[in-house]
């Protein structure tokens, strides 16, 4: 199964590398799409009753946190989360007020605030889970965006950002229903701890942030920085979620996963067991 | 016509160097921030924007605000407003370039500002709106121009001119309807998520904006030697009361659709700003005097204009006191508690509060003094060009 899926990623990220061969997995997968939503696959993808359900074509990259997997094993949460900050040069400011997140720790409550009750389980109302961009596929981000420096990637579906282009205006960050966003308001470089990861950019102030999946790295064949952080022990399955044969259909076809503010109507690419 | 702007007596020379020195603080707060970045303001990760843009949304109402100047002139013929159709347009002059400053001052990154254009993206609300507060800018720079220029020369204006002073009305909505579509379309903050954010915008922007007008007509009637005239006043005073009440009416909408229903979503923000909102033991409530002087302010000005009609005394003391109740009342309404409660909760439902900074205060002053400025500058002018056909 892993062999496999390093395959898809190999895949998907020389395609984004060269872009020539993109048309060809493109094609294949959303081959693979519709078939799957001419049989049993359309019921499934919806969330509601029926109303609005969830068809897109191409390939759409996305996960499934195993919270499960999490709960016993907090600290490997920490171990993700320090993994992505490395990977991205990402700064550690102690200011809440300027922070930079990409993926980070909070309550049930503050992650799925339309599914927060009274007389929640200990384990759920104790433990912390992981939140960040859910790379939707119906963003609202993109919508708001004046210049198209934060857009969905044809390829693979990641809502990515163009640094060079983001003019500051902050509009993404009121749109994100998620608070995933996050933007420099001074210069981060002071606050990255060295040495950088020359392989990534570091940021200049002014502009918005936020995690981009790793699409850097699925580039290279290699797989989410968070997700190798948890490798072996399937708390992250990251995968397409529109090839029925992908790992991470599996595990949404067989276990009950919820998504964050699915009312926003953002159809969120990111799935938590709890 | 510019150079009437070079001659008055010394209040006016000591009114513009006031104006001046905040102007001057105002430009060095800003190439402070320029140096180090939007971090000196008290904005954060979970209020995103601040003093900057709840200022230009509501001054883009105090532009739109003129419409209720040049539509009875124009399209109902109402002479009454003769003598001051041309200072709303000019108010929508110096209000909207205090609005692009705001914008310009809230960009992380000013110098990509022209990307707007250059990677124009028209499913973005954002880009709408500097192509309407753009033609609205510019519409009333000609109209005004050419107008006043007209009534110089006592001749009357080329008919050409009413074409785009026709095009200038529904301009004047759309400047605050796309203003209000910035904010009501956005899921997951709840508080703007509400088709009645436009129409209330508009109601607040025709109390505002003729307010502003008001106001300036009784300081000009007191320094400058211009009467716009008892009928033309009462008339006014009659538009912002309508206004007001509208707006009142919309607002304490709101407040039924949230506290009846109970969805917490459509309380939260309105819970925050009015009374406080309780989260982990702590009450979040900056803005409750603010937005309680709103409501008293918003009432008793109301009560004054309802008593001069019903009473029908005129008394200018009454009128100011009443525009002057209104605009505040307003101003803290939609420059406040508008676009900072929105913020309140953040999306993971805990709670930031903002508290500008003083370097953010002084920009703020600044960009405001540069619109009384100009707006100083061009009243002027029109109040010149008056006298000369006068005399």
């Amino acid at each position: 199964m892993d062999t496999k899926r390093r395959k898809f990623l190999k895949m998907a990220g020389a395609s984004v590398l060269a872009g020539i061969g993109a048309p060809a997995i493109v094609k294949l997968s959303t081959k693979d799409a519709v078939a799957a939503g001419g049989g049993h696959g359309a019921a499934k993808a919806s969330h509601g009753g029926g109303h609005g359900a969830e068809e897109s074509s191409g390939v759409r990259l996305g996960m499934v946190i195993d919270m499960r997997k999490f709960y016993d094993n907090q600290g490997m949460l920490d171990k993700a989360i320090e993994s992505c900050y490395r990977v991205h040069n990402t700064p550690k400011i102690d200011n809440p007020k300027s922070e930079i997140k990409w993926i980070w720790k909070t309550g049930y409550g503050n992650a799925f605030p339309e599914k927060s009750h009274n007389h929640r389980s200990h384990t759920v109302h104790e433990s912390s889970f992981p939140v960040l961009c859910n790379h939707c596929d119906n963003p609202s981000c993109v919508k708001a965006c004046p210049t198209k420096a934060t857009f969905v990637v044809e390829k693979n579906g990641i809502v990515a950002m163009d640094f060079h282009r983001c003019i500051g205006c902050r509009f993404c960050m009121a749109a994100c229903p998620y608070g995933a966003r996050s933007f420099n308001w001074e210069d981060p470089r002071p606050h990255i701890d060295k040495p950088y990861n020359a392989d990534f950019p570091t940021r200049m102030r002014g502009v918005v942030e936020k995690c981009n999946f790793c699409g850097e790295r699925l580039a290279l064949g290699q797989e989410p920085a968070c997700v190798e952080a948890c490798k072996g022990t399937g708390a992250i399955v990251f995968g397409d979620l529109n090839d029925p044969k992908s790992e991470v259909r599996k595990v949404l076809d067989s276990e009950f996963t919820i998504q964050r503010k699915p009312s926003a109507g953002t159809k969120p690419s990111v799935f938590y067991i709890v | 016509m510019i150079e009437k702007t070079l001659k008055g007596k010394p209040a006016y020379w000591i009114w513009l160097a006031v104006l001046g020195t905040f102007i001057a603080v105002g430009a060095a707060c800003y190439i402070r921030q320029y140096m180090f970045g939007l971090g000196l303001t008290g904005m954060s990760r979970d209020v995103s924007w601040g003093l900057y843009i709840s200022q230009f949304t509501f001054l883009v109402g105090v532009a739109a605000g003129g419409l209720m100047l040049v539509l009875p002139y124009y399209i109902h013929n109402y002479k009454a407003f003769g003598r001051i159709t041309i200072l709303g347009e000019f108010l929508a002059i110096s209000a909207l370039v205090m609005c692009l400053m705001f914008i310009m001052a809230d960009l992380g990154q000013p110098l990509r500002g022209l990307n707007v254009i250059f990677f124009a993206t028209p499913y973005s609300m954002l880009f709408w709106d500097m192509c309407v507060l753009w033609g609205y800018l510019l519409l009333n720079l000609l109209c005004g121009w050419v107008i006043l220029t007209a009534e110089r020369k006592q001749v009357p204006p080329p008919k050409w001119i009413y074409v785009f002073v026709a095009i200038s009305i529904p301009f004047a909505v759309s400047i605050h309807t796309v203003t209000a579509m910035l904010y009501c379309g956005l899921p997951g903050r709840h508080f703007w998520l509400s088709a009645i954010i436009a129409p209330r915008f508009l109601a607040s922007a025709f109390a505002a904006g003729p307010s502003l007008i008001l106001i300036a007509c009784l300081i000009m009637r007191k320094y400058a030697n211009f009467d716009a005239g008892k009928e033309a006043i009462q008339k006014l005073t009659t538009i912002i009361m309508y206004a007001v009440i509208i707006n009142t009416f919309f607002f304490l909408l709101e407040f039924f659709v949230g506290y009846y229903s109970e969805v917490p979503g459509h309380i939260h923000s309105l819970e925050y700003l009015f009374f406080g909102l309780e989260h982990d033991g702590h009450v979040y409530n900056n803005l409750v005097p603010f937005m309680w002087t709103s409501v008293v302010f918003n009432f008793t000005g109301l009560g004054i204009l309802a008593y001069m009609k019903i009473a029908k005394v005129f008394d200018y003391r009454l009128v100011g006191a009443s525009a002057v109740l209104i605009f505040l009342a307003l101003w803290a309404d939609k420059g406040l508690g508008f676009v900072f409660g929105g913020f309140v909760p953040n999306p993971l439902e805990e709670v930031t509060e903002y508290i500008p900074t003083m370097n953010e205060l002084g920009i703020t002053l600044g960009i405001w003094a540069t619109g009384f400025f100009l707006m100083t500058l061009f009243y002027k002018i029109a109040i010149g060009v008056e006298h000369e056909v006068e005399a």
